[in-house]
C-alpha cells in the first residue's frame, strides 16, 4: 500500500478506478496527488511531491511558466492511454524546468510502487507518446484515404514488418477517432505543426459525435 | 539485404544465383548463410540435412550473364534510381524474354525503376524486411506498366516461398517507411528539442504502445547513417518536412556516432562490444 493522499476533481482518466495501492488516501501523506481535471492548486512545499494529472494540456497550465521555489516540488502525470482504451502501467512524469531531483525521486518511487513504469519528460505538448505516435495514426489515416493499400495490409504490415502488437488503423479506431482527434487539436493549437492536424477520418468521427 | 533474400529462396527449394560485383562480398554472404543454416538446423527450424541442400542450390557469381535463365531477378543494390535503372536495363538484354524482374527497393517508385528497361510490363516491387530470413512480410507493388499476369506469377512465387506478402500501391517508401522514416525523424527531433532523453522515450513506447523495440534502440540498429540515406531517398519525393534528416541526425553521423555497429549512438555499446 503506497502512501499518499488523494485529491479529486473529477473523473480521472490515469486512474478511473481506485483501487489496490490507491484506494487509501491519507491526510498529509508525503505525496499529494490530485486526479481528475485539475484546476488551480495552491502550493504545498512540505510534501515531497505534488502530483498533478494532466490531460492534454501542458503543466504549466497549472503552474505558470515560471513556478516559484514553492512549487519546486509540483511534477505533472499522465497513466498513458490509446484514447480510450484502458489505462498502461506507462506513467509519463513531467517535470517542469527547475524541478526538485528529490520531488522527481518521491514521485517515481510512488509509481513504481504501485506498479507503474516511468518515463519522465519535460512539459512540452504531448509528452512523449502522443507527440510521437499521433502524427502516425494521422499519416495512416491518410495513406487509407488516399488508397496506399488496405487497412488489412497496413495492419498486417505493422504488425509483421514492425513488430508492433497491433496495427496503425485498428489501433487508432479502438482508440476513438473522436478522441484521436481532441488529442490532436489540442496538440496542433500548441505547436502549431501541421502533421498534428486531424485526418479526415477523425474530423468526420467528431462531426458526427456532434450531431448526436 | 541480398543475401538475406538468397537465403529466403534457397530455402524455398529454388536453384539460386547469387550476383555482385565484389567477390569477396560473396564469400562472406556464404559464410553468414552457412552458420545460419546451421543454426536454424540447430534450433528445429530446417531439417537435418535440409541446410547442407539449401547451400548447395546456391551459386556465386560476379558475372551478370550468368542470370540469363533465371525464372526471376531480385535485385538488391543500394537505392540510387539509376544505378537500379541500369542494372535492369542490362539485364534485360542478358535474360530471357520471360523472366519477372523485382526490385526490393524500400523508398523508389517502381515504375521508374523499370522505366526504359524494355520490359516494363514485367517488373514488380518486392520489398523484403530486414532481416528477410526471419522476416515472412513482403511488400508488393505494381509499377504503372506492370503486366496482371506478371504481377500474379511474382505473388504467387513470394507465396510459395513461405513468406506472407501484402499489396501496396507503388508510392514513395511503400507502407512500412513512409510510416518509419517520419516516425524516427519525430523521435529524433524530440530528443533534440530536449522533450526526454532516448532510454525514456524507448521506455514510455514499449510500455505505453507495447513496441518490442524502442525506437531510439531501432535507430541505432538499422544504422543512423542509413536513417540519413532513407531521408535523402525519402525527402526530395515527398516533400514532406518530417521525412528530412534532422539537424542531431546529422551531426551524430559526422562524429561517427552510427548506432551499434559504431558502438556508439544513442546508447554506448563499447563496454558490450569489449565484453
Amino acid at each position: 500500500m503506497s502512501d499518499c493522499e488523494i485529491v479529486l476533481h473529477g473523473e480521472s482518466r490515469s486512474f478511473p478506478v481506485r483501487d489496490g495501492a490507491l484506494a487509501e488516501s491519507r491526510a498529509g501523506a508525503p505525496v499529494l496527488l490530485h486526479l481528475g481535471q485539475v484546476g488551480e492548486v495552491a502550493p504545498e512545499p512540505r510534501r515531497a511531491a505534488v502530483l498533478i494529472e494532466l490531460d492534454t494540456e501542458c503543466l504549466s497550465v497549472h503552474l505558470g511558466d515560471y513556478p516559484g521555489a514553492e512549487r519546486a516540488n509540483t511534477l505533472g502525470f499522465a497513466r498513458y492511454r490509446n484514447g480510450n482504451d484502458a489505462p498502461t502501467n506507462l506513467v509519463e512524469l513531467v517535470r517542469p524546468d527547475g524541478a526538485e531531483p528529490e520531488a522527481l525521486a518521491a514521485a517515481r518511487a510512488f509509481f513504481e510502487s504501485i506498479g507503474c513504469q516511468v518515463a519522465v519528460c519535460a512539459d512540452r505538448p504531448g509528452r512523449i507518446v502522443d507527440r510521437l505516435v499521433r502524427p502516425k495514426y494521422n499519416d495512416a489515416l491518410r495513406f487509407l484515404d488516399d488508397g496506399l493499400a488496405t487497412a488489412t495490409a497496413m495492419d498486417m504490415t505493422c504488425r509483421m514488418g514492425l513488430g508492433y502488437p497491433d496495427g496503425l488503423i485498428e489501433r487508432t479506431e479502438r482508440g476513438g477517432l473522436a478522441r484521436h482527434h481532441e488529442i490532436c487539436a489540442a496538440l496542433q493549437e500548441l505547436t502549431g505543426n501541421p502533421a498534428y492536424a486531424p485526418a479526415r477520418r477523425a474530423v468526420v468521427a467528431m462531426q458526427r459525435k456532434a450531431r448526436r | 539485404m541480398g543475401a538475406g533474400i538468397a537465403r529466403v529462396i534457397a530455402r524455398a527449394g529454388c536453384e539460386t544465383i547469387c550476383h555482385d560485383v565484389a567477390p569477396e562480398g560473396l564469400a562472406r554472404a556464404r559464410a553468414v548463410t552457412a552458420k545460419f543454416f546451421a543454426s536454424s538446423v540447430k534450433r528445429g527450424r530446417m531439417a537435418e540435412g535440409e541446410d547442407a541442400a539449401a547451400l548447395a542450390r546456391m551459386t556465386d557469381t560476379t558475372d551478370l550473364a550468368a542470370l540469363a535463365e533465371a525464372d526471376l531477378v531480385i535485385e538488391a543494390v543500394f537505392e540510387d534510381l539509376a544505378a537500379k535503372q541500369e542494372l535492369f536495363g542490362r539485364l534485360n538484354t542478358l535474360c530471357k524474354p520471360e523472366t519477372l524482374f523485382a526490385s526490393n527497393t524500400s523508398t523508389l517508385s517502381i515504375t521508374e525503376i523499370a522505366s526504359g528497361c524494355g520490359r516494363e510490363d514485367r517488373v514488380v516491387g518486392m520489398h523484403f524486411c530486414l532481416p528477410a530470413e526471419l522476416m515472412k512480410l513482403v511488400e508488393m507493388s505494381r509499377g504503372m506498366n506492370t503486366a496482371t499476369a506478371a504481377f500474379d506469377a511474382a505473388w504467387a512465387w513470394v507465396k510459395g516461398a513461405g513468406q506472407v506478402p501484402v499489396e501496396t500501391q507503388d508510392r514513395p517508401g511503400f507502407i512500412l517507411n513512409a510510416v518509419l522514416v517520419p516516425f524516427n525523424n519525430d523521435v529524433i527531433r524530440a530528443i533534440e528539442a530536449g522533450v526526454a532523453e532516448p532510454a525514456d522515450i524507448d521506455l514510455a513506447v514499449k510500455a505505453g504502445l507495447g513496441y518490442r523495440m524502442g525506437p531510439c534502440e531501432l535507430i541505432d540498429l538499422i544504422g543512423l547513417d542509413t536513417q540519413v540515406r532513407l531521408c535523402e531517398a525519402f525527402y526530395p519525393v515527398t516533400l514532406n518536412p518530417r521525412a528530412a534528416a534532422p539537424p542531431l541526425l546529422r551531426r551524430m553521423v559526422a562524429a561517427g556516432h552510427l548506432g551499434r555497429k559504431a558502438g556508439r549512438g544513442f546508447y554506448d555499446y563499447r563496454e558490450e562490444a569489449g565484453a
